[in-house]
């Protein structure tokens, strides 16, 4: 146990390290910081000090190595558009992504799991056949669109809720939360659909699947050949072992609803980390595409992590590790 | 004569396929008595299976049974509810498949699934159940069952987790146990002790079997009578000695001709020209009549039913006009 959790770790830094690189590789690629930062009439005297006193003529492994530990310490550097440190605006934009991305992803895992569990079971009911018509719409329908019909229909035609922005908020110290009011409560209703819907569908056809394919694998019949309920065989014996697939797949899923939020962010104009991601790259902020691409790693990393850990609580062939089975 | 275990008359399972109704166990009778082992012997796809899975109610759609009765202690209990049904199996009939590697559910301990098994089916408590547990597989002969009680299917060897399968189609005391191929999937050498195993625990029980198998070296050793299946139908049926020694229906006769013996060095292997039929072109008359070297006009035009032979029943018209009439 103890040295697969090692393992994951270490994988985990691994991978961040090599995400840590190429937002670092970006700074080179993208022009010259000092040419964007001194005016046009500077002196190569002052070119020159500048670039020694941001470092920049030093071997490339120490700039590295300094990136990775600034980073480390939530040091992301200056934003070149806005003056401010990137830390800073990331953190004043976090709580609206983060409310948005876990709402969204408590429903889709919800409903997914329910919905994907009861069309599994009721194959052939009407209920199940509508359910598994309908997903079709969150399978095959783009993101944009589904937020942009939701907005003509509940806000323009029925004007019922809120079609941008997070409503009024309330601050708890650097945290800001639209949960508390009611207009904040409202505005997050078409985001979260729509953020969640496509996920939803998946996690439900998955799990669908996923039991079916259970369902007819030989221990369930000897489990019904030993007159178990069909509760204890639905949900304890076909159930746990459906989970192990879908715990991958919706894992890596959940961690694309907050890595990239961008699409819905940018359809309700949410005062996310995808809406800045979006103006940053509208005028090559680096900084702050840097440390987003480095948000999103650090998200499916933690993600995977989970994932393993999860593995590791379903699936007892894990635990035993390299032991040889005994006869 | 005591009354049988099980009385199956008549049976008729069918099947609802785009290209019709096919038959696949078309009307056969036999009974067995209390602690009665029955071999039942045939081709891949003669039905032997099928009949176990209809008498223990576990027929899927589209398949189903089309006829006849299943008699338990004389009650019938092919046409009982659902749930009347799950109690009986697991219950007043257990049963053992195939392969062991695969019967058990790999995400929990053989004792989570022992003593659901026995607490599903008495009124004893965990304490209780788990104590019986321990001695289920005592009697199997797992060694240091408390031990191994907790541990998981994989860190058993086959042969072990056939004898974890035993214990629980025995788990609630069953009065018969149908085992289908229960040593198909194992080394030889392990296929004598289950045999032995499963043989030794249903006599001291009085707990009657139905043995299905290929292997005629198991049916030799193991069962009191034996019936030989084709094509959905019962060949011949009688105490195993007359079948195995003096087979009289000619598939019967093939089939005991091919087994290889050591005492009589043959270049060939003895064979059944052709093949069984397939269900869609099941021919007129007696299904076996393309394979017979000895079928006359009548196999042709009307299907035998089973008559009474010396002390065994067979299907074949040689037996009631002689082969005399066939000449």
């Amino acid at each position: 146990m103890f040295g697969y959790l090692i393992r994951s770790v270490l994988q985990a830094i691994v991978v961040m390290l090599a995400v840590a690189f190429i937002a670092f590789s970006m700074f080179r690629f993208v022009g010259d910081p000092v040419a964007s930062i001194v005016g046009q009439d500077a002196t190569l005297k002052d070119r020159q000090e500048l670039a020694d006193s941001l470092g920049l003529n030093d071997p490339l492994l120490v700039q590295f190595a300094r990136f990775v530990g600034n980073a480390a310490q939530g040091d992301f550097g200056i934003s070149y558009r806005q003056g401010r440190p990137v830390a800073t605006l990331l953190r004043e934009r976090l709580p609206a992504t983060i409310e948005l991305a876990v709402i969204s992803a408590a429903l889709a895992l919800v409903l997914g799991l329910g919905l994907g569990i009861y069309t599994a079971l009721r194959r052939d009911g009407w209920a199940a056949n509508l359910v598994m018509s309908l997903s079709l719409i969150g399978v095959s329908l783009p993101t944009f669109l589904i937020g942009i019909g939701l907005i003509y229909f509940f806000g323009v035609v029925l004007r019922w809720l809120p079609t941008f922005g997070r409503g009024e908020t309330v601050a708890f110290g650097w945290w800001t939360t639209g949960l508390l009011t009611e207009s904040g409560r409202k505005s997050l209703i078409l985001p979260v659909v729509t953020l969640g819907f496509y996920q939803l569908t998946l996690i439900m056809r998955l799990v669908r699947s996923e039991m079916l394919e259970v369902m007819r694998a030989d221990y369930i019949r000897f489990a019904r050949a030993r007159g178990l309920t069909d509760g204890a065989i639905n949900f304890k014996h076909a159930l746990k072992n459906t989970m192990i697939p879908v715990v991958t797949i919706t894992g890596l899923q959940l961690g694309s609803i907050v890595a990239f939020a961008i699409t819905t962010e940018t359809v309700f104009n949410w005062p996310g980390l995808g809406a800045l991601f979006v103006k940053s790259v509208e005028v090559v902020d680096i900084p702050v595409m840097g440390a987003y691409l480095m948000f999103v790693g650090l998200i499916f990393v933690v993600v995977s992590l989970i994932v393993d850990m999860l593995y590791f609580l379903i699936d007892p062939r894990l635990r035993t590790g390299g032991a040889v089975p005994a006869k | 004569m005591t009354q049988p275990v099980l009385s199956v008359r008549n049976l008729k399972v069918e099947f609802v396929t785009r290209r019709g109704i096919l038959r696949a166990i078309d009307d056969i009778s036999f009974d067995i008595a209390p602690g009665e082992v029955l071999g039942v012997v045939g081709e891949s796809g003669a039905g032997k299976s099928l009949t176990g899975t209809a008498i223990i109610g576990l027929i899927d759609p589209p398949g189903r049974i089309a006829g006849g009765e299943v008699l338990l202690q004389g009650s019938r209990i092919d046409n009982l509810p659902k749930e009347a049904m799950r109690r009986i199996r697991g219950k007043r009939i257990g049963m053992i498949f195939q392969d062991p590697l695969t019967s058990l559910n790999p995400l929990f301990r053989i004792s989570e699934q022992l003593v659901e098994t026995i607490q599903t089916h008495t009124d004893m408590n965990a304490q209780q159940a788990r104590e019986r547990a321990i001695g289920l597989l005592t009697e199997v002969g797992i060694p240091a069952p408390e031990k191994r009680i907790d541990g998981y299917p994989h860190e058993f060897s086959g042969g072990m987790r056939q004898r974890v399968v035993i214990a629980l189609a025995l788990a609630a005391e069953p009065e018969l146990i149908i085992a289908d191929e229960p040593t198909t999937a194992l080394d030889v050498s392990v296929q004598a002790q289950i045999i032995t195993l499963l043989k030794k625990l249903c006599r001291e029980r009085g707990t009657a079997v139905m043995l299905v198998t290929h292997d005629m070296g198991v049916i030799a050793e193991t069962a009191d009578r034996v019936a030989v299946m084709y094509a959905g139908r019962i060949a011949e049926i009688g105490p195993v000695r007359e079948v195995v020694q003096h087979a009289r229906h000619p598939y019967a006769k093939g089939l005991m001709g091919a087994i290889p013996t050591l005492e009589t060095a043959a270049d060939r292997l003895t064979q059944i020209p052709g093949s069984m039929p397939r269900l869609t072109a099941i021919p007129k008359g007696c299904a076996f009549n393309p394979r017979c070297s000895e079928a006359f006009a009548r196999c042709f035009v009307e299907r035998p039913d089973p008559i009474p032979v010396g002390v065994s029943q067979v299907a074949c018209w040689l037996y009631k006009y002689g082969k005399e009439a066939a000449a």
